[in-house]
């Protein structure tokens, strides 16, 4: 359980583009007749992405009119999931670091201190310029390419401090690096090369 | 012996190769399912029964039993749910055949629905793996184009396959929970019974199974479930994405079969444990939930449900996460006890405050400024959460502590010990 509340400074309203607003009603149409409540992760998941990276109010209010909710469900949903932001993020990356046993093992805590030392001391601050912030999440499923942290949709694999430092480089150059493994992994194949499946350890024909 | 590249399902686990249709029919998938259709829903669930598969998602409930649950005559639809909120830590599998090899999974869920008599299959991803969730659209699409699912597709059985995803919640892997999330409320698990097979996704029964349960479904079907029954042990059957995380030479993701000996695996495919196999302080050997084994159990130990569970662990996931020597082990649990404090959907008192308390209790002895007595006091909350909750996150959280009493008790009471000395020095 962690406590999370709606941010105090909220924009006065929020609308859907109309290429979020058309995918929105297509992704409403895949659940049964009156069970359109189910698309509202999906839909917030949307305006949070629309919005810069947080979800506002304003935002769980359309939804809710969308899918014929009423506002409470939608800010239990918003307060249960913590991947919605309730407050804004940083404008170039927010950096998940990853801080469970798996990661923590391979040395996450240096990661969480060089977000301390180039972001801000606690987690969800903003950095000076406003282009940066971080937190530390749960278990992010890439265990066997720990420690990482995923910013936006990309996760960064296999870091050492040296190597974040180079990936938010990156970001704050605007020409963030390429994706997943860092040390040149190919997916989660041991470093090296494969130990099995050697003759699919190549492009296929 | 090793399992040989022939009985390997996932024959594209890294990604070398084309994802795509074409790659993955070049690998065998969707070859002739209409064959395996016209053999009716009841051959493919006493297939799937005699196969031995039992559910990979970490309780091990044998899956065809599970699908045998399924009612055949019903007014209400029915409904099969995949579970992809891959959240356990240490477990990172369902991520690679969903980004690697999406149409396995896409045909195994046909092949399950049919068997189960539904039409409509959800799969829940997590949230946080959107590239995941990308790749698996992209090849549902490319299924529906082929008409291999869809309205009138051409194995004649109307299927639908929509991709839904969640927004960082562990408890969401609990399938009620997950019912509830895809319902578009909050991941509270729900009392059972009602069980989903008679009251699952909006009221109607409904069967939730692991991405890789399914995955591999296409494959026993097609070879036979003699061929899978012949692999790993008795009633732990088959080959298995076995997770290695933490102190190994090489971390990866590996198929092998059931009941490998955990040192052969880690040798074999991750360079072994960082520093050898005499450098091993403990491994956790399937996922954060459940209790670790210490080095001196770990000599012979054979990875499947059963030989686990004889020594109070488990297989879970099949996640082995591995710490050497240099690990604080007091400090490795506290932090899985966080995660636990952390996802806990508050639901039931006894984990919603013993998650908190176990994990504050646990930072006290991670710095030693507790008394001995204390330990027994853990264990005896452990147990008062054990069980005491509607879903297993309370169990969950409970284990991995009496693990580490169990296995470690001597290493709280020396920390104990130091800081009380060094008190007494400051004090003198």
């Amino acid at each position: 359980m962690s406590v999370r509340r709606l941010d105090a400074h909220q924009p006065a309203s929020f609308a859907f583009s109309a290429e979020n607003d058309a995918w929105a009603k297509a992704t409403i149409a895949n659940y049964p007749p009156g069970k359109q409540a189910s698309a509202v992760i999906p839909l917030l998941w949307r305006a949070q992405e629309q919005h810069g990276g947080w979800l506002p109010e304003p935002a769980m209010r359309v939804v809710a009119d969308m899918l014929g909710m009423a506002y409470i469900r939608v800010y239990e949903i918003a307060t249960f999931y913590t991947m919605f932001q309730l407050s804004p993020v940083g404008k170039k990356a927010h950096v998940w670091v990853c801080g469970t046993t798996p990661c923590m093992l391979r040395g996450a805590e240096a990661l969480v201190a060089v977000c301390k030392r180039r972001i801000s001391e606690e987690p969800h601050g903003l950095s000076r310029d406003g282009d940066f912030s971080w937190e530390e999440v749960e278990c992010l499923g890439v265990c066997a390419n720990a420690p990482l942290v995923q910013i936006g949709r990309d996760t960064y694999e296999d870091l050492t401090p040296e190597l974040l430092e180079q990936v938010l480089d990156g970001f704050a150059a605007g020409n963030p690096p390429k994706p997943g493994s860092q040390i040149g992994r190919q997916a989660s194949c041991p470093a090296g090369g494969p130990t099995t499946l050697a003759q699919f350890a190549k492009p296929g024909k | 012996m090793a399992l040989s590249d022939k009985d390997r399902i996932f024959k594209n686990l890294y990604g070398f190769q084309d994802w795509k249709l074409a790659g993955a029919r070049a690998r065998g998938a969707w070859d002739n399912t209409k064959a395996l259709i016209d053999k009716g829903h009841d051959w493919i669930i006493s297939e799937i029964k005699s196969s031995g598969l039992r559910g990979r998602g970490g309780a091990g409930f044998p899956t065809g039993l599970k699908w045998s649950f399924m009612p055949k005559n019903d007014a209400r639809p029915s409904y099969l749910v995949i579970n992809a909120d891959e959240s356990e830590p240490g477990s990172c599998k369902d991520r690679e055949i969903m980004r690697h090899d999406p149409h396995l999974l896409i045909e195994g869920a046909l092949l399950a629905s049919f068997a189960m008599r539904a039409h409509t299959c959800y799969t829940y991803v997590r949230g946080e793996f959107m590239r995941e969730r990308e790749r698996l659209e992209a090849a549902v699409q490319e299924a529906y184009d082929a008409r291999l699912v869809g309205k009138n597709n051409i194995h004649g059985w109307d299927f639908d396959f929509i991709v839904h995803h969640g927004a960082g919640a562990y408890i969401c892997g609990e399938e009620t929970a997950l019912l509830e999330s895809l319902e578009g409320k909050k991941g509270l698990p729900r009392l059972k019974p009602p069980f989903p097979a008679n009251v699952g996704l909006y009221g109607a029964p409904t069967t939730v199974n692991n991405v890789e349960s399914i995955a591999v479904t296409g494959d026993i079907l097609r070879r036979g479930a003699t061929w899978f029954s012949a692999l790993g042990k008795p009633n732990n059957t088959g080959t298995k994405l076995f997770q290695i995380s933490g102190h190994v030479e090489r971390p990866c993701v590996v198929e092998e079969e059931m009941g490998i000996p955990l040192r052969e695996l880690l040798e074999r495919h991750a360079g072994g444990v960082r520093g050898g196999w005499r450098n091993l302080l403990a491994v956790i050997p399937g996922g954060s939930s459940m209790p670790l084994l210490p080095a001196s159990m770990c000599e012979t130990l054979a990875l499947d449900f059963d030989s686990l569970a004889k020594l109070k662990s488990g297989m879970g996931t099949a996640a082995v996460i591995v710490m050497d020597k240099s690990t604080d082990v007091i400090a490795a649990i506290r932090r899985i006890a966080y995660f636990y404090k952390h996802e806990s959907c508050g639901q039931c008192t006894p984990c919603r405050e013993g998650c908190g308390w176990m994990w504050r209790v646990l930072q006290r002895m991670e710095r030693g400024e507790a008394e001995k007595r204390e330990i027994d006091l853990l264990w005896d909350v452990t147990t008062r959460v054990e069980g005491h909750t509607i879903c297993a996150l309370g169990d969950a959280a409970a284990w991995p502590v009496q693990g580490l009493i169990r296995h470690f008790r001597s290493e709280i009471e020396a920390r104990i010990d130091r800081r009380q000395a060094a008190q007494k020095q400051a004090a003198e």
